[in-house]
């Protein structure tokens, strides 16, 4: 285990909302090892973001962690408390959010927003400091860091804005960088010069990134590893090879199929995934995708797939890869 | 900036000019003058009073000779307390008003935001129902309540407090207390509604995601964006509440401008009524000017154009 | 990679297609709600609010309803009964109960005039509601014509209508009240001889005044408010939208606007209640109020200040009603804001 920087097993977690419990989380189990890529990818509210602000010990209000084991970089994140986990937060693990416009203050120059995380987990002087402010800036591809650190938020673009939050969340060299959908909010060439950026950062400080998306697109050239996730359970998790050229659960084989391709014949359509997501507060009691899956077959709607492995990474839940089996077993 | 301030007040200027314009011909259009009601006046004292007060020439020209006199800070002498002018009427009553409605708007601050403060970190919880209750109560109960309540209670039945004047400062603590009460209750509002739309925004979970500390997240991110609205009503407020409330002075018998004012309304003190008017209004822009400048200080997102 | 012996045992036929209807019962979806019903639904669920609507429901039937079949009138005077404690007698009233005859209680005594004070608080809060609610209409009419026109026309138009609201504003209430109630007092007085407009007289001409000074002064809240939003909902996509996709703009207004505006004018509109029932006390207090004899709660809270040594209860009883009414209206109007306008939620 401890070769793991990121270890999460068996996670559960609620919402008690006054219209019932939402079970966000189910069984939710992944690994990231020291300066690994790892890719989450999922439609909105399946979990995603969830996981990440679980292991930050950010979950929002009425949400609970009800079960599993949550480890970071030798601590047991289930057993911290909130001062323990001040230390670690910005420090060892950082989180970008996804709409950079609204998660700076507005009030205060993104001088002052910087220098603040530095001051908390460093013991720098204050001329160390604003150095160091001014390198990040010019490490995240701003020019005329100086002026910039004396502007507001609201002075600069979207694209600047998300650097600014890169900056702030390297401040302090973390382990882990959490990536929350940092891209969904930017136009689509901000959006490939964030995501060269983030990875030009991650070979240079070694750091590990957990990169939440719902777009494909992004994880497929940049991760490691990737984690397919639908109504709070990893459906499908293994290599980018393995998740794009081998798909093992039909809910990855659907977003397959629904994104555009360099190399797709004339007049071949898009084929989208219909129906609409699960309701959170009555989950159905087999696999939660069975309701809009082509393929779905009669135990679907009623038991939950085990877990199947096809290689040490390679791991999916969906009741076709037994039938396989069982087809192959009988021939 | 100064340029912002110098278009304001100019602004401010034309408001004021309309506000005592207006006063001054809704105040002549309406039947019967200042000296009718005063019995066993002959009607040549009569006519030598009006003359002697300017009163019998044309509406148009007693108005061009009052905006004259205006401009030069000339209010003119009060038509009904012989031998004292509208200025000085003005400057003894407003200092007693100003300070007792300018401690109670700090009151009300310094009680109001932090009440709201914690009633929104305890969202929910029986802290937060309480503070609710008693706020939401607060701005159920008029003032004149307030007052006698007070009264009532602090001053007949257990005697702690004088009830009536200005002495020692022992006699200032009802009328703040009751000039307090009900922006006290809003503020407490105010700021909570404020601060949780302010805990629910991105920026404060960029806090938290930094590590620092709930202390640092809520007076350092948190507070500066909730205290916006409180901002804008403390301007109106303070306005109000310096200018004298009727109800307190009337019920404490504070010697203050509000009680002058009503008074000279009841008994048609042209003078006083208009003089006052236009310092009431005067006040009332030049808060709202503050308040612009202030909002702008704390907010930078705001251009002042 | 055998690892689950599970699938060993499985059925067969557990691996054929599921059919649609199969999977249709599945999707469990939850019912889509219009606006009203699931509106009327939260504030049904809100406990406040319902207990706010009953003790508002309750004051109105004491105020409307059983004044007309009460014993006493809120003028009558009864001699020998004067400055009566709750539920005692006079001395003839006593005589007449030794002589078998049933005399009704002064629940909450009488006056020093020996009116009875349950049926003046009776028709006082009959006062300060009307007041409240003819005020607000008002307001809500004035306010949201002059707001529209404003945000509609834009430009120039809109830049001078609100400086008017600016300057509305600044001009001291009091002094408008007292101004109109001396000009209103002969036109009005004529006026209440003609036949049809007898109330005039009833209600004072003081009452008039206010309203009046409701209906020039106290609607520039209520237009800034229908103003910004309608600014900004015709700024906001969804019209763009209907815009581009060919609405007329008498649909937009009907299908779009009023919709997303009828929220907050109904929770602006009952929040309004209570500020004027608030202020018409306040004036009431002052002496600028209705006609005697006609009461409302805060003339009588303001007459009972003198005697607040011997009679508290004439001052609490009349404050304690206005805060009362005032509270369930602000209480509602809370609940009535949570339930039908989510945007404004907290």
């Amino acid at each position: 285990m401890s070769d793991y920087l990121v270890s999460i097993e068996h996670e559960r977690l609620s919402f008690f909302t006054p219209a019932g419990e939402v079970k966000a989380l189910n069984d939710v189990t992944f690994h990231i090892k020291e300066g690994e890529v790892l890719g989450i990818v999922g439609e909105s509210g399946s979990g995603k973001s969830v996981t990440a602000y679980s292991l930050m010990g950010l979950t929002a209000h009425p949400g609970k962690l009800l079960g599993g084991t949550l480890d970071f970089n030798g601590h047991r994140i289930n057993d911290m408390t909130e001062k323990e986990m001040r230390k670690i937060r910005g420090k060892e693990v950082s989180i970008i959010f996804q709409d950079p416009m609204t998660s700076l203050n507005p009030v205060y120059t993104i001088g002052n927003q910087i220098r603040e995380v530095l001051k908390l987990h460093t013991d720098k002087s204050k001329a160390e400091i604003q150095a160091r402010a001014v390198e990040l800036l010019e490490l995240v591809g701003i020019n005329e860091p100086q002026k910039r650190l004396k502007q507001y938020p609201h002075e600069l673009s979207g694209g600047m804005r998300q650097r600014i939050m890169i900056a702030i969340a390297l401040a302090c060299e973390p382990k882990l960088l959490i990536a929350d959908e940092p891209t969904t909010a930017l136009d689509v060439t901000i959006q490939a010069q964030i995501l060269e950026l983030m990875m030009e950062l991650k070979d240079k400080l070694g750091m590990a990134i957990m990169m939440i998306t719902h777009d494909l697109g992004v994880v497929a050239s940049m991760c490691d590893h990737i984690a397919v996730m639908y109504a709070g359970n990893i459906v499908e998790y293994g290599t980018t090879d393995d998740i794009f050229y081998r798909p093992k659960h039909e809910y990855t084989k659907g977003l397959i199929r629904s994104i555009p391709r360099m190399d797709s014949k004339e007049h071949e359509r898009l084929v989208p995934i219909e129906g609409t997501p699960v309701d959170m507060l009555n989950p159905p009691k087999g696999c939660p995708f069975a309701s809009r899956c082509d393929k779905c077959m009669k135990i679907c709607l009623r038991e939950k797939a085990p877990v199947m492995h096809f290689s040490d990474v390679h791991y999916s839940s969906c009741w076709m890869n037994q039938k396989a089996e069982l087809e192959g077993g009988n021939k | 900036m100064a340029k912002y301030i110098a278009k304001r007040l100019g602004m401010a200027v034309v408001t004021i000019w309309l506000v005592a314009t207006l006063t001054f011909f809704l105040m002549n259009l309406v039947p019967g003058g200042p000296f009718l009601s005063e019995k066993a006046v002959s009607p040549k004292a009569l006519e030598a009073l009006e003359a002697k007060y300017g009163l019998d020439k044309p509406l148009h020209e007693q108005y061009i000779t009052y905006m004259k006199d205006a401009l030069h800070g000339d209010f003119g002498d009060s038509l009904k307390q012989r031998g004292r002018t509208v200025s000085s009427i003005i400057t003894s009553k407003f200092p007693v008003s100003a300070k007792i409605g300018g401690l109670a708007v700090l009151v009300a601050f310094f009680v109001g935001v932090p009440l709201g403060c914690v009633s929104a970190l305890h969202r929910g919880k029986v802290t937060d129902n309480i503070i609710i209750v008693i706020a939401t109560c607060g701005i159920a109960v008029p003032s004149f309540v307030i007052c006698t309540l007070l009264m009532y209670t602090l001053g007949v039945k257990l005697g702690w407090l004088p009830t009536l004047g200005l002495g020692t400062w022992k006699h200032y603590i009802m009328p703040i207390i009751a000039l307090a009460f009900y922006p006290t209750a809003y503020i407490t509002r105010l700021m909570r509604s404020s601060m949780l739309d302010v805990l629910g925004q991105d920026y404060m979970r960029t806090s938290k995601a930094k590590g620092l500390s709930q202390f640092v997240c809520l007076f350092k991110h948190a507070l500066r964006n909730a205290i916006l609205p409180v901002v804008t009503y403390l301007g109106p407020l303070l306005a109000y509440t310096v200018s004298g409330s009727f109800i307190v002075e009337k019920i404490f018998s504070i010697p203050g401008l509000g009680r002058e004012f009503i008074s000279s309304i009841t008994n048609r003190d042209y003078t006083v009524i208009m003089g006052t008017t236009i310092f009431l209004a005067t006040l009332m822009v030049l808060m709202n000017v503050v308040v612009d400048i202030v909002y702008k200080l704390v907010d930078p997102r705001i251009k002042l154009k | 990679m055998k690892e689950n012996p599970l699938n060993m045992q499985l059925d067969l036929d557990d691996f054929l297609p599921a059919s649609d209807e199969e999977k249709e019962n599945l999707v469990v979806m939850r019912d889509s709600v219009s606006f009203w019903k699931d509106g009327m639904r939260r504030l049904r669920k809100n406990k406040i609010a319902m207990v706010s609507l009953a003790v508002i429901v309750l004051i109105m039937i004491c105020a409307f309803i059983v004044p007309s079949f009460y014993p006493y009138t809120y003028e009558e005077q009864i001699k020998g009964s004067e400055n009566l404690a709750p539920m005692t007698y006079s001395a003839a009233e006593l005589e007449r109960k030794e002589a078998g005859e049933h005399v009704f209680p002064h629940i909450l005594g009488t006056d020093k005039m020996g009116r009875d004070y349950a049926i003046r608080v009776m028709m006082g809060s009959r006062v300060s509601l009307i007041v409240g609610l003819v005020a607000a209409v008002i307001i809500l009419v004035v306010g949201s014509v002059f707001g529209s026109i404003a945000a509609f026309c834009g430009g120039w138009v809109d830049i001078l209508m609100m400086r008017v609201v600016d300057i509305i504003y600044t001009i001291p209430d009091v002094l408008l009240i007292v101004l109109l109630s001396f000009a209103l007092k002969d036109p009005l007085e004529r006026l209440s001889t003609v036949p049809g407009f007898g109330w005039i007289q009833i209600l004072g001409r003081n009452l008039i005044s206010i309203f009046i000074v409701f209906a020039l002064l106290y609607w520039g809240g209520m237009a800034r408010m229908v103003r910004s939003q309608i600014l900004m909902l015709k700024e906001s996509e969804y019209v763009t939208a209907a815009r581009a996709l060919g609405a007329s703009a008498g649909r937009i207004i009907k299908k779009h606007l009023l919709t997303n505006c009828i929220g907050t004018l109904i929770v602006t509109t009952t929040l309004q209640i209570p500020s004027s029932i608030f202020t018409e006390s306040f004036l009431s207090f002052l002496g600028l109020g209705v006609a005697v004899p006609m009461p409302s709660l805060g003339s009588l809270a303001s007459d009972a200040i003198n005697g607040l040594n011997t009679y508290p209860y004439l001052l609490f009883i009349p404050a304690l009603l206005i805060s009362l009414i005032i509270l369930s209206f602000n209480l509602l109007g809370d609940g009535l804001r949570d339930a039908f306008d989510p945007k404004m939620k907290n």
